[in-house]
């Protein structure tokens, strides 16, 4: 009964403090000169972020003296996305998150939590000119306007352990992993080796974001960059969906991944020899494995240069509980502009969402060979589609997915014929 | 009657009603606003609004009730946690009267074992889970000894045991409370009863079911009642321990599908409506719980 009883007072609490705050916010987004002042940010706690986050602002507030910035990491929760839903609410969202997700954008935006970048004068030329208008797309809510700046990108590819490659008899340095047939034989070798426990990880959880880090990038390479819905119907009811399904239902059904929930990182903690994972674990991962990457694999094989996979990307929103907007849209293109996004790239690693983003940091390219990989990978990525009830979209084809690929209780085919049907019926609710 | 007499029984009501304000508010900001609340969301396309946004909330009816139940996983949710207390509730009851039946008779270590057994309830849920974790994974412990008998698939990912060990786990860190609670009704049973029944020739398992069980009926059905609340409000175990309900919702719990409704995908209408049928689930065993005794009972002054 305490849990019931705690949920419901959330909730009244929330209800309560939004009652009591209706008649005394700044609301709304509309007309007039936006202000200027000091405004409060958050970015993520990820080590590396938050190093920027901390030089970016310090290096705004030295320029600034009368619209300060205070930089603060996301309070602890059990996900970003429920704190800042929670603040929205609350009335206490700073003025800009540096580390939205695009499945969450929806939901914020129904609450009248955030300010379509369209209100300001550049606001739709600067998301443009910076990401390029086919990506910027990707990131337009379905009333056409853009809540959130597409600001990196975290292509997910196949790490692999070249330690474990090397004692299962692998080539560690060029490992053939491009169709099904040779990740599956790689994962044999993996196994009957004893090289590895495990050949990937993939968490067997249901929470509703997993797919983005088993199906979705394999499904996006197979399909040629086709996004889980489009148009308002599935996409992945096809040969391109049931060949990915195939391939994690055999994945599992000769236990080379586990059913079970793992407490870790079993990549880093060397029980499996494979993950699929951006950019942004290369530094978890340092002086712990000595791993390599490669793109995600497709059933038949395909040049490197032509595979799409899933971005993991972040993004920056303004929240409606901001008063000194102006501000917080100029601090949000000084983070953005060419020398912080550089910043960015050098202290985190992970990819601006910038055209041309392998020329404009050729340097660090250089300097840096096992990102140019990822950089080449960041221009063909495909996102979570921004569509209404997106969360509920993807919990209902996790549950499906766990139980025909994962447990092995329903045929492929059967599941994606279902599935289709309830992800087009939960959009369009 | 005089006056002076009346005046200071309305000022002792005066007194009475002055020391129960502040629990009487204590219950309607902390029990009774938030029911009220909850019901209300439910019947709403309740949004987690902004404040000053205009975010129309319309009355829905019972839509969000339909919803919730037309969801094959909410009806699967109710069953598992059916399963959870036919193992979890009986297994309570019996361990806990056993064991504080034990503990009272005990005339050394009383106090080791006494704090042994309240050790796990104190202890935190997760480094609690993380034990079971090690015990029951697929590479732990229990399928080390066990060697080749060990279930297939593992227990944690096995959709007939997973429910099972999660019961034994609530159960054996919950015990602690329960034991507390029979020792303190164990000790208050007159020593003079069990001498007489000694006398007249009773074995230790007869005075166990002659007297103690029968002394203990007010604290079994406290005992009950309190492992059902708490059972039926199944969470931590099944979002740390399972993977969030699995294998393939085995473990899934109506709390779980609230917070997945409600918290993770922003429709909290929904999920009070599960929190209220919850609410009434657990009324609803509570109430057939407590007729089934009183049926009992009557039976029982029938035949005495």
């Amino acid at each position: 009964m305490a849990r019931l009883r705690t949920f419901t007072a959330a909730v009244a609490a929330l209800a309560c403090t939004a009652l009591t705050l209706a008649g005394c916010s700044s609301g709304g987004s509309g007309g007039g000169k936006l202000s200027s002042g000091p405004i409060k940010i958050w970015y993520s706690n990820n080590a590396q972020e938050v190093s920027w986050g901390k030089a970016t602002v310090a290096l705004w507030n030295k320029a600034h003296p009368d619209q300060q910035v205070t930089g603060e990491e996301i309070p602890a929760g059990s996900s970003s996305e429920e704190v800042i839903t929670a603040a929205i609410a609350a009335g206490n969202a700073p003025c800009l998150v540096f580390n939205g997700s695009p499945s969450a954008i929806s939901g914020w935006v129904k609450q009248g939590g955030l300010v379509p970048l369209n209100d300001f004068a550049d606001g739709v030329s600067y998301v443009e000119g910076r990401s390029g208008a086919t990506v910027a797309a990707e990131y337009k809510s379905t009333d056409g306007k853009y809540y959130q700046l597409p600001w990196k990108s975290n292509p997910v590819m196949i790490f692999y352990n070249k330690d474990m490659f090397k004692a299962a008899g692998l080539d560690p340095d060029h490992p053939v992993l491009s169709t099904y047939a040779d990740f599956e034989a790689a994962a044999q070798k993996l196994l009957s080796s004893g090289a590895a426990q495990y050949a990937i990880a993939p968490a067997a959880t249901n929470e509703f974001y997993q797919n983005w880090f088993d199906y979705y990038p394999l499904y996006i390479a197979q399909s040629g960059g086709q996004p889980l819905v489009a148009n308002g119907k599935a996409t992945f009811d096809d040969a391109a969906g049931k060949a990915v399904a195939d391939f994690w239902s055999g994945v599992y059904a000769k236990n080379q991944a586990p059913k079970e929930k793992y407490n870790g990182d079993a990549f880093a903690d060397k029980k499996s020899a494979m993950a699929i994972v951006g950019p942004w674990a290369i530094a978890s991962y340092a002086g712990k494995v000595n791993w390599g990457a490669v793109p995600v694999p497709t059933s038949a094989g395909m040049p490197a240069d032509q595979i799409h996979t899933f971005a993991d990307s972040k993004t920056v929103s303004v929240f409606t509980a901001c008063k000194n907007r102006q501000t917080a849209w100029d601090f949000l293109k000084f983070a953005t502009d060419q020398d912080n996004d550089g910043t960015l790239l050098s202290m985190t690693g992970q990819m601006p969402l910038r055209s041309d983003l392998p020329s404009t940091y050729a340097s660090y390219f250089t300097a840096h060979p096992e990102y140019t990989l990822f950089a080449q990978q960041a221009a063909r990525t495909v996102e979570v589609p921004n569509v209404a009830n997106g969360v509920t979209m993807w919990q209902d084809f996790r549950n499906g997915y766990l139980k025909s690929v994962v447990f092995g209780q329903q045929p492929t085919s059967q599941w994606l014929h279902d599935a289709a049907g309830t992800v087009a019926s939960d959009i369009a609710k | 009657m005089s006056r002076a007499k009346r005046g200071g029984r309305r000022s002792k009501t005066l007194v009475g009603l002055w020391l129960v304000a502040p629990y009487a508010a204590y219950l309607i900001v902390v029990y009774a606003v938030p029911i009220i609340q909850g019901v209300r969301i439910s019947v709403l396309d309740y949004v987690y609004a902004a404040p000053g946004a205009s975010v129309p909330q319309p009355f829905v009816g019972l839509k969000n009730y339909r919803a919730a139940w037309s969801n094959p996983q909410l009806r699967r949710s109710f069953l598992n946690i059916g399963e959870f207390l036919v193992i979890n509730v009986p297994l309570t009851v019996i361990l806990g009267m056993t064991l504080a039946a034990v503990l009272a008779k005990l005339t050394r270590m009383k106090a080791f074992f006494r704090s042994a057994f309240f050790v796990p309830y104190v202890t935190a849920s997760i480094a609690v889970i993380g034990v079971w974790y090690f015990l029951f994974s697929q590479s732990g412990l229990i399928n080390h000894v066990l060697g080749g008998l060990a279930p297939n698939p593992s227990w944690l990912v096995n959709s007939k045991l997973a429910m099972v060990v999660i019961a034994l786990e609530v159960t054996w860190k919950q015990l602690g409370f329960y034991v507390l609670l029979y020792l303190a009704g164990v000790l208050l049973i007159p020593d003079s009863l069990y001498e007489a029944a000694s006398i007249d020739g009773a074995g230790v398992v007869r005075q166990f079911r002659s007297i103690t069980v029968p002394a203990l009926r007010n604290i079994t059905i406290l005992v009950t009642t309190l492992a059902l609340i708490v059972g039926a409000n199944l969470f931590t175990e099944p979002y740390l321990l399972t993977g969030g309900g699995g294998p393939n919702g085995a473990t899934m719990s109506p709390a779980l599908l609230i917070y997945q409704d409600g918290v993770e995908q922003g429709k909290p209408g929904v999920g009070a409506a599960i929190g209220i049928m919850l609410t009434l689930f657990v009324l609803l065993v509570a109430g057939l719980g407590a007729g089934a005794r009183r049926l009992a009972q009557s039976r029982e002054g029938e035949r005495a």
